[in-house]
């Protein structure tokens, strides 16, 4: 390190041992010359190469621009967002709820609740989830009825629409997840929180609504923003079974015109825009939750 | 006065190991109590179990006319259901090694938590008691801050004054000043000494010998899940009974 300039010995002479002092302590009357980064601009022009050949290859590719605009806009695409947002927004709501659940099952002292947590989690995160949805949407073929004695009555085929069965595969899979989350969200509350909400009188479930999950969500918040993004594009999988999210009104679209390039294109646009905004949100939220961690730090290193 | 805290023939295990062995204790109304002794030697084990944050394995513990955790009808035991199990915990305070505050609330609001949520206190009511109860810990002017600005002992005045603002018959306090900084003993202890002068029934698990044998009535020497002697204060201190309390007593002193 040419950092330190070394003091004069006592006799005034200067320490012989002492290395010239470097650029990076310059001495105030020189002024000083930086070295040339020939890296950064090697790699900047490789960068801006490559970047040309890709807009170039989609310039002259086989892409008829004028359709991507045409569709951009249209209603199936437009109704494709909303029920993409719709579906996302419900299967995250039951996997939360579903991971609070488990999470909370999973940290019980009963072994049998402890079991069942560990036993859907497992299930549940071992299957594709492109399967799952199947199954789900294929349930009227393990039951044909759903039958609760003297409440309901119905064809399973009537209940199980793509929705419900796309909100029932991803919702339930994503509770899985969620579980593990959460569970790292309560655990990371330290156990003197439980105590001293207990010792002042408050029941479990008072001192997890008021003590544990609220400092449990500066862990739990940050990953479950990840996940929705993540389920955005699961979503897509739901095409399968013709719920009408933006793959499917894309496809349906490429079906009658051909245009298949066209309108997968149109659907990545609309699918960037989705998740800008969620990323926006999210590191929004982020910010939230770290401000109100800040005095949280200096206690713990009291 | 009459015993406030009755503790009989206390076991408490974990697993094979015995924290507890037939620990058995009383308190007289506003009496000081400070229980000495080696660690891992059950003194928080009792206390937690007097607060019914740990489960007894046998025995019995009554504060006041009740019995922690149970229900005696028909000359049987019925353990309480979890709600009336917390209204006994909310009627005996607890002031803990690590302080525990609630670090997402302001000083104020982890004094009026419990008073608000536990006992349905209405928050004007419950904010005026809480200005109070800083004003005597000399907290007054820290009601906003969150717990993690405040130096340890300020913490620990807090976690008092949220303990006192539930207005409890009894209040246990386990090692409060151990995990300070030595400047910062004092003020706590001061705190606490004001406490026992008002008549407070205490019981406080301390290493702090000078304190115990100026604050308190009587001491507790436990060693391995035993209570090995108990006496008054002054008298234990002078002439302990027992080789194992004198051992301890040369050890802190050193
Ligand atoms: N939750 C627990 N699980 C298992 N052992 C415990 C638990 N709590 C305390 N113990 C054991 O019980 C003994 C007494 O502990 P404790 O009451 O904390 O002692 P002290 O407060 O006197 O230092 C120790 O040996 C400790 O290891
Ligand atoms: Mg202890």
């Amino acid at each position: 390190m040419p950092g330190k300039v070394p003091p004069p010995l006592a006799d005034g002479s200067a320490n012989r041992l002492a290395p010239p002092a470097g650029p990076a302590a310059p001495d105030v009357a020189h002024s000083v010359v930086h070295r040339v980064r020939y890296g950064r601009y090697v790699s900047v022009a490789l960068i801006l190469i490559v970047l040309a050949v890709i807009v170039r290859a989609f310039a002259v590719g086989k892409i008829d621009w004028p359709v991507v605009g045409e569709f951009l806009f249209s209603s199936l695409m437009l109704w494709g967002i909303v029920n993409t947002i719709v579906l996302t927004a419900c299967a995250m709501v039951l996997g939360i709820l579903l991971g609070l659940a488990a999470a909370l099952m999973g940290n019980s002292n009963n072994p049998v609740l402890r079991g069942t947590a560990a036993g859907y989690i497992f299930v549940f995160r071992a299957l594709p989830a492109l399967l799952q949805l199947l199954i789900w949407y294929n349930l009227a073929l393990i039951f044909p009825v759903i039958w609760l004695p003297g409440i309901v009555e119905v064809a399973t085929t009537k209940v199980i629409t793509p929705f419900v069965g796309a909100l029932l595969a991803f919702g339930i899979l994503q509770g899985a997840y969620t579980s593990e989350v959460i569970r790292s969200g309560l655990l990371s509350v330290g156990k003197g929180q439980v105590d001293a909400a207990r010792s002042i009188g408050m029941t479990q479930a008072q001192a997890l609504r008021r003590i544990i999950l609220p400092q449990a969500m500066r862990v739990i918040v940050p990953p479950i923003g990840n996940e929705t993004i993540g389920m955005v594009k699961f979503t897509s999988l739901a095409s399968v079974i013709q719920y009408k999210e933006i793959i499917y009104g894309a496809q349906a679209v490429y079906y009658a015109n051909g245009r298949v390039i066209e309108l997968l294109i149109v659907a990545a646009f609309w699918y960037s825009v989705v998740v800008a905004i969620l990323t926006y949100v999210q590191s929004h939220i982020e910010r939230h939750y770290n401000r109100s961690q800040a005095p949280v730090a200096v206690q713990e290193a009291a | 006065m009459p015993d406030i805290v009755r503790i009989r023939g206390v076991t408490k295990r974990f697993g094979q190991f015995e924290a507890l062995r037939d620990v058995s204790l009383s308190i007289a109304e506003g009496e000081v109590v400070c229980i000495i002794g080696p660690s891992g030697s059950g003194k928080s084990t009792l206390l937690r179990c007097i607060n019914n944050l740990e489960r007894i394995d046998g025995g019995l513990i009554e504060v006041g006319e009740e019995i922690i955790g149970y229900r005696l009808a028909g000359g049987r035991l019925h353990e309480l259901p979890d709600r009336l199990q917390a209204r006994q915990r909310s009627r005996i305070g607890m002031v803990f090694q690590q302080f525990n505050l609630f670090p997402h609330k302001t000083v104020v609001e982890n004094i009026i938590e419990g008073p608000l949520v536990v006992r349905g206190t209405p928050r004007e009511q419950a904010l005026a008691e809480a200005q109070r109860l800083l004003e005597r810990v000399g907290l007054a002017a820290k009601a906003a801050s969150y717990p993690g600005q405040l130096s340890g002992g300020q913490q620990q005045r807090v976690a008092i004054a949220r303990a006192l603002a539930m207005n409890p018959s009894l209040v246990l306090f386990d090692e409060p000043t151990s995990a300070l900084d030595p400047e910062l003993v004092g003020e706590v202890l001061e705190v606490m000494r004001e406490m026992a002068r008002s008549n407070l029934t205490m019981l406080v698990v301390t290493h702090e010998v000078a304190f115990a044998r100026e604050a308190a009535d009587r001491i507790v020497f436990m060693d391995h899940g035993r209570v090995v002697e108990c006496g008054p204060a002054e008298e234990l201190l002078a002439r302990p009974s027992h080789p194992r309390t004198r051992e301890f007593l040369a050890a802190v002193r050193k």
